[in-house]
């Protein structure tokens, strides 16, 4: 394996308990749901396993996956916006 | 992969470090969430192979008009899922987002182990080591979030446990890790497609015995920690197609995941492994329950609490899921803006465990148009508490029981709690002397400065907001 890939993945696990560690619980059930919709690039995943497929079987899967990743990723966003856009401050 | 891709990715991981970071704060928390959003996209864009071509190079075929029908599906659910879930219901919805987000990763997982296997292609450790976490972990997040979910929804919420289920848990999760290591020796053949399958069918029936015995209000700490596994099987999926996005991606997710995790058991005052393994208010809770507490309940009206408010200098509320059952968040919006008409300050006290989930019952109140700066952590408002004049409790129970700082056998002791019974009165708005999740009894209701007003939450808050109109 590529040893700068494992590098990388070090430093982010590092770059992922900083950043988190200073986000107020207020935000932590919209952060949850942010973050459950930033793994929903695994839809790219999907997309590039399905590309390749060459039995039905794996056609079969890599669409099931495509589906799945999909409405993670675009569920995940659009229900954290939703959730996001509700905090406002007193209108002066 | 090129070093244009590269310079793509490096631009990608930004996005999705400052997404998170904005996220830190309600004022940017929704650009936040944007600029993730356009780190995605970005990444689509430059979607390549583990060859290193792009993916939307090569000539259209079957496969891409499954790839749109597909995407177009995903999108249709989730939008569907999105637009037209409760606020109560929040935690619900984040299981199931989860839930598929972790299938998918298993699938994807699956399939590379699956062609590998097939072709008889010689294949490195390194790249065998991820396919098979990535199955494992990706296919336990799918079914134990289909059992969060189930459990949230009022569905076999409580405890299921019998006898040795620790002991036996731990067996199928030794027999899993055994096929993985035959199977990282042994990746290729027949008999490695079999061994996989029931690899498989293991994992996903693993996550429903780990799942099944923790209690319908655990499933939170439940979540998030699902939430940081898919994030893992994700990242593992990255090693191997060689996708560095993913990689990044899902390594942030696991690492934040996992810390949020354990700030929340921090808040409950639990080790994470007393929530996964501990079959919470099974036995402990009830004992407690049993020992009499000294005292009377005093019952307040509404009419003489909407005086006590009205004429206060400083109100602080203290809401729980009570509240958000009773769908009560606007009438308590509506007593707060008249009692401020009034000159009464009024501020919401928010333990971080309130609702269902850290940071619930913020979005709870934000949907009801309470402004934020209004609502303040338990930290903030404990050592303001004694020059409060009431303190109103709305369905909130074990997060102001005195029993964890008085009560050293009580299950919750030295849980941090808001210290209501500190303010001058304490008005607890409640349907009945039930006790809360944690099956004990609230030494605060018994106390000489609090009184109770008995009835849903939302009538009463209606018949107080008439009360203090009038008065």
């Amino acid at each position: 394996m590529d040893t700068n890939i494992l590098f990388i993945f070090i430093l982010a696990v590092f770059v992922g308990f900083e950043v988190i560690s200073k986000v107020p619980s207020m935000l932590h059930t919209p952060l949850m749901s942010g973050t459950n919709a930033i793994h929903g690039i695994i839809l790219f995943g999907g997309i590039l396993v399905l590309a390749d497929a060459d039995t039905p079987l794996k056609q079969a899967l890599g669409f099931v996956a495509v589906v799945f990743g999909a409405a993670n990723v675009f569920g995940g966003f659009m229900v954290t916006d939703r959730m996001l856009q509700m905090f406002k401050k007193k209108k002066k | 992969m090129s070093s244009f891709i590269a310079l793509i990715f490096i631009g990608v991981a930004v996005l999705f470090i400052l997404g998170i970071k904005f996220l830190s704060s309600p004022k940017t928390a929704r650009a936040g969430n944007l600029v993730a959003a356009a780190g995605m996209f970005v990444a689509l864009l430059a979607l390549h192979k583990t060859t290193g071509e792009s993916v939307w190079t090569q000539g259209w075929n079957l496969n891409y008009t499954l790839i749109a029908v597909g995407t177009v599906i995903g999108l249709i659910l989730g939008a569907v899922g999105a637009y037209s879930v409760k606020m109560t219901a929040m935690p619900q919805m984040v299981a199931a987002f989860n839930g598929l987000g972790g299938g998918a990763a298993a699938l994807v997982a699956s399939l590379e182990f699956l062609r590998h296997a097939r072709d008889a292609e010689a294949v490195a450790v390194a790249v065998t080591i991820p396919m098979l976490f990535a199955t494992l972990i990706g296919s336990l997040s799918f079914s134990g979030s289909a059992i969060a979910y189930l459990k949230l929804e009022g569905k076999f919420e409580k405890p299921h446990t019998f006898p040795g289920q620790n002991f036996l848990n731990g067996l199928i999760l030794l027999v899993i890790l055994g096929l993985c290591g035959w199977l990282t020796i042994n990746a290729t053949g027949g008999s490695a497609v079999n061994g996989f399958i029931v690899m498989f069918c293991l994992a996903l029936f693993f996550g429903i015995a780990m799942v099944m015995p923790i209690g319908g209000a655990d499933m939170p700490v439940v979540i998030s920690l699902l939430n940081s596994f898919t994030g893992l099987a994700v990242a593992a999926d990255g090693f191997a197609i060689n996708n560095l996005a993913m990689i990044v991606a899902g390594t942030l997710v696991g690492s934040s995941g996992t810390l949020l995790t354990l700030l929340m058991c921090k808040a409950m005052n639990r080790p994470v492994t007393n929530v996964l393994f501990g079959a919470f208010g099974s036995s402990a809770g009830s004992q407690a329950a049993a020992g009499g507490v000294a005292g009377t309940v005093k019952p307040i009206q509404a009419d003489e609490a909407a005086v006590l408010l009205s004429y206060a200098s400083q109100v602080v509320i203290v809401p729980g899921y009570g509240m958000a059952v009773a769908q009560a968040q606007h009438a308590v919006r509506e007593l707060s803006d008249e009692l401020g008409k009034r000159g009464v300050e009024v501020r919401f006290a928010i333990h971080p465990v309130a609702g269902r989930m850290p940071g619930h019952m913020n979005v709870l109140l934000a949907e009801a148009n309470v402004p934020y700066d209004q609502l303040c952590e338990m930290e903030a408002i404990n050592p303001t508490m004694d020059r409060v004049d009431v303190c109103l409790v709305i369905g909130a129970n074990d997060v102001v029981n005195p029993a964890a700082r008085e009560e050293k056998s009580s299950p919750i002791y030295g849980m941090p709690i808001i210290e209501a019974d500190h303010a001058k009165t304490v008005i607890v708005m409640k349907r009945s002397m039930a006790a809360g999740f944690a099956g004990i009894e609230n030494l605060l209701f018994y106390k000489d400065n609090t009184r109770m007003l008995f009835g849903d939450a939302k009538a009463s808050l209606n018949a107080l907001v008439a009360a203090v109109k009038a008065s």
